[in-house]
């Protein structure tokens, strides 16, 4: 491992053990919104791997989103699952779903693919619409206590909550940094700085491309799950554009191809919701001018403009 | 002679001790008394419901100044702290949490959109803190929250539309055309409506589910059977004057069936807007009439005035802002129901969360009021949702005229649930 390498890992772990600490620091109010935060910020780091590393603009990821909410909470709804069950369906509803969009959706490319990822999404909102009686519609459920548990662990309770967000959270992340220091991980990048080049050099751009959106599914599908069963809500608003927007806004804040860009974007944007509502009815707006700032004075996000100026090491 | 102040006595320490005590603790006990009751509204300030969220704070803030004019909540004066909750479940969810946790209120009210209630509701459950929702969802009542979480301010979208069948069968006509927005909204109106009107020996003879995103509805009237002779259209959101308009081309001039709807597709929009023409004698389902009745109750009047509301049911100061009238007393009567539930319990801080709950599950007749300016009301603990009567209203001139109200019993529903037999 290089020195770069050995300073990135040292990063991580830290941020984790931070996190970890965090919780006997923060009161329970703190506490639960940061737990909040980790769920999306793993939302966003697949997010990441498929806009930030392989240059996948997706608008379509609510429904992958949804496809691991609702991929755990209808089992669990219906049959009864527990968490640990429920959350791998949710998982392997994302991927699935993120595989099914790819192989139709990657025959096209940039302002296309937005489109069509879009209109998925849409469709499968409307879909979730359509068959209320089962999904609960627009208004959706919330997820039965005992669904909630894991080996014994209730997980609507703080503690338990937290750590299971945190462990999903770090093994996102850790599974994240991996995978883009492998040579996979430099593949997904050829394929977002020059797609033509790479398939000249014998890769096939439509394989790694299919790949990494699926994994990104694999990550929003852990996320959607992990809300329904650590919060208790299934609903299908999580399949509207908004929820497509959101990873893409929390990955642009912190820094799209960076790692830890995902859990700084929704970090901040979490904060600077909760402090803008604290100073006006008009909060929106405050978050939409930093926004604006923020593209205009740091395109590369936070964490991308450290990078370029002061810390190259940074994956 | 000895001096006591020098040397003084054991019975006299003790007593100076004692009275020391009683003053130190003093102040504090004044302060609790005096410490203001927090309640936390959780408020569709922006989204898909901020039409209702500017009526729902306004209704608030009236009642809650009413209230503490008269004394506040057991001599405590009463603070409201508003938090958009953006009309969206997941936000919804960490604003029951911040009103709880951050900002220490008593519990948390306010909610109308269903999809915000089911998300909130759960976090409210686990923070053990009261939850009154002003939503019209038969998600209460039908078991599917918690012990937590009461409606207390307003009937059950069942309630209304089962109680509009017996009306409409016999005033309008019994074969009916359904067309509504194809969610939980229309559903809701489909199944209910359709049961309630084959008990009044009528049939539903055509469902017609328009999906959510449609802005042009013409294609779906021929589908209307012809021998349709009742119309009912609960289309909501701002494709609905497109939907009247294109409905009143698609019959012109020509005989029509009559059309029955909810208010809820036309809540703060003038009935008088141009393009509205078509509704023009037609009837609506009104919770409480927008536009005051000959017949209204003595506390009519005073309601309008302190919500700032004239006659017509727009905002005394600017006419063009028309109210949701037929949602928003929920708000001004869920606080009353608060007042009366915490000062039955002797509430006096969140530890006595459990005992509110237990004092709102025991309240059964809601009499007509000032506290209730729609009307009474009945409260069933068992399934945490009130009863009232419904009223509909005719559309005469471009303005709603109440024409027929219902009893609260015609609106009364076997129970669901019981929640006062699940644990806290």
């Amino acid at each position: 491992m290089t020195g770069g390498g050995v300073k990135v890992w040292v990063l991580h772990l830290t941020l984790i053990a931070a996190l970890f600490a965090a919780q006997f620091l923060l009161s329970p109010y703190h506490a639960t919104n940061l737990a909040r935060i980790m769920v999306l910020a793993v939302f966003a780091m697949g997010y990441n791997l498929a806009f930030g590393y392989t240059g996948l603009l997706s608008l379509g990821h609510a429904l992958l989103l949804a496809a691991g909410m609702y991929a755990a909470g209808l089992p669990a709804q219906l049959w009864g699952w527990t968490a640990g069950p429920a959350f791998i369906a949710g998982i392997a509803g994302g991927g699935l779903v993120a595989a099914a969009l790819g192989l139709l959706a990657l025959r096209t490319a940039g302002v296309s693919f937005m489109i069509v990822t879009l209109m998925f999404a849409q469709a499968g909102f409307l879909t979730l619409l359509y068959f209320a009686p089962i999904t609960g519609g627009d208004d959706g459920f919330a997820v039965a206590a005992a669904s909630r548990t894991l080996m014994g662990f209730d997980l609507s309770t703080d503690t338990p909550r937290f750590l299971a967000a945190l462990t999903i959270f770090a093994i996102g992340l850790c599974a994240s940094l991996a995978l883009v220091r492998s040579p996979f991980g430099r593949t997904m990048v050829a394929m977002r700085e020059n797609e033509e080049r790479s398939r000249m050099l014998g890769m096939n751009p439509f394989t790694v491309k299919l790949a990494a959106l699926t994994i990104s599914g694999l990550y929003a599908g852990a996320a959607g799950a992990a809300y329904a069963i650590l919060f208790g809500y299934v609903g299908a608003s999580f399949a509207t554009i908004q929820y497509s927007i959101l990873p893409m806004l929390y990955v642009l804040l912190g820094g799209a191809g960076t790692t830890l860009g995902p859990f700084l974007g929704a970090l901040l944007m979490f904060a600077l919701i909760e402090a803008a509502t604290g100073i006006t009815t008009a909060h929106q707006f405050i978050v939409g001018a930093a926004l604006v700032v923020l593209v205009l004075f740091a395109p590369k996000g936070i964490l991308g403009t450290i990078r370029e100026r002061w810390a190259r090491w940074l994956s | 002679m000895t001096n006591t102040l020098l040397h003084p006595t054991r019975r006299g320490l003790l007593m100076a001790g004692g009275a020391g005590l009683l003053t130190a603790a003093l102040p504090g006990y004044v302060a609790a008394q005096a410490a203001p009751i927090k309640i936390g509204f959780q408020l569709h300030r922006t989204g898909i419901g901020a039409a209702y969220g500017r009526w729902y704070e306004r209704t608030a803030q009236a009642a809650l100044k009413a209230i503490n004019d008269a004394g506040g909540i057991a001599g405590r004066p009463v603070e409201i702290l508003f938090e958009d909750d953006a009309t969206d479940p997941k936000r919804g969810s960490e604003v029951v949490d911040k009103l709880t946790q951050s900002d220490g209120c008593d519990l948390v009210m306010g909610t109308l959109f269903s999809h915000v209630v089911m998300g909130s509701a759960p976090r409210a459950g686990e923070l053990k803190v009261p939850y009154l929702v002003c939503s019209e969802g038969y998600h209460v009542a039908s078991g599917a929250l918690n012990r937590w979480t009461l409606q207390p301010g307003i009937t059950d979208v069942r309630a209304q539309i089962s109680t509009m069948a017996p009306w409409v069968s016999q005033n309008l006509g019994k074969k009916v055309t359904m067309v509504f927005p194809d969610y939980a909204f229309g559903h809701d109106h489909r199944d209910f409506f359709t049961a309630a009107i084959q008990a009044q020996g009528g049939e539903v003879i055509a469902q017609i589910a328009v999906p959510p995103t449609e802005t042009s509805f013409t294609r779906y009237f021929p589908q209307i059977p012809a021998e349709t002779e009742v119309i009912y259209h609960v289309m909501v959101g701002p494709a609905v004057l497109t939907f009247v308009k294109e409905l009143g081309e698609f019959y012109g001039t020509g005989a029509k069936p009559a059309l029955f709807g909810f208010i809820d597709s036309l809540e703060a929009v003038d009935t008088a807007t141009p393009g509205l023409e078509f509704l023009e004698g037609s009837h609506f389902w009104e919770a409480h009439p927008r536009v005051k009745a000959t017949d209204a109750g003595e506390h009519e009047a005073a309601y309008r005035a302190a919500v700032g509301v004239d006659d017509n049911g727009a905002s005394v100061s600017d006419a063009a802002d028309v109210s949701t009238y037929s949602h928003m007393f929920s708000t001004w009567e869920t606080l009353y129901f608060i007042k009366q539930a915490m000062e039955a319990s002797g509430y006096t801080g969140p530890a006595d969360r459990q005992k509110l709950v237990e004092a709102m599950e025991a309240i059964t007749d809601l009499p007509y009021g000032i506290e209730r300016p729609q009307g009474a009301k009945r409260f069933n603990g068992k399934t945490h949702q009130v009863f009232g009567s419904q009223h509909i209203s005719q559309v005469q001139g471009g303005k709603l005229v109440k024409v027929h109200t219902t009893t609260i019993d015609e609106g009364l529903y076997e129970d669901a649930v019981d929640y006062t037999t699940m644990s806290f």
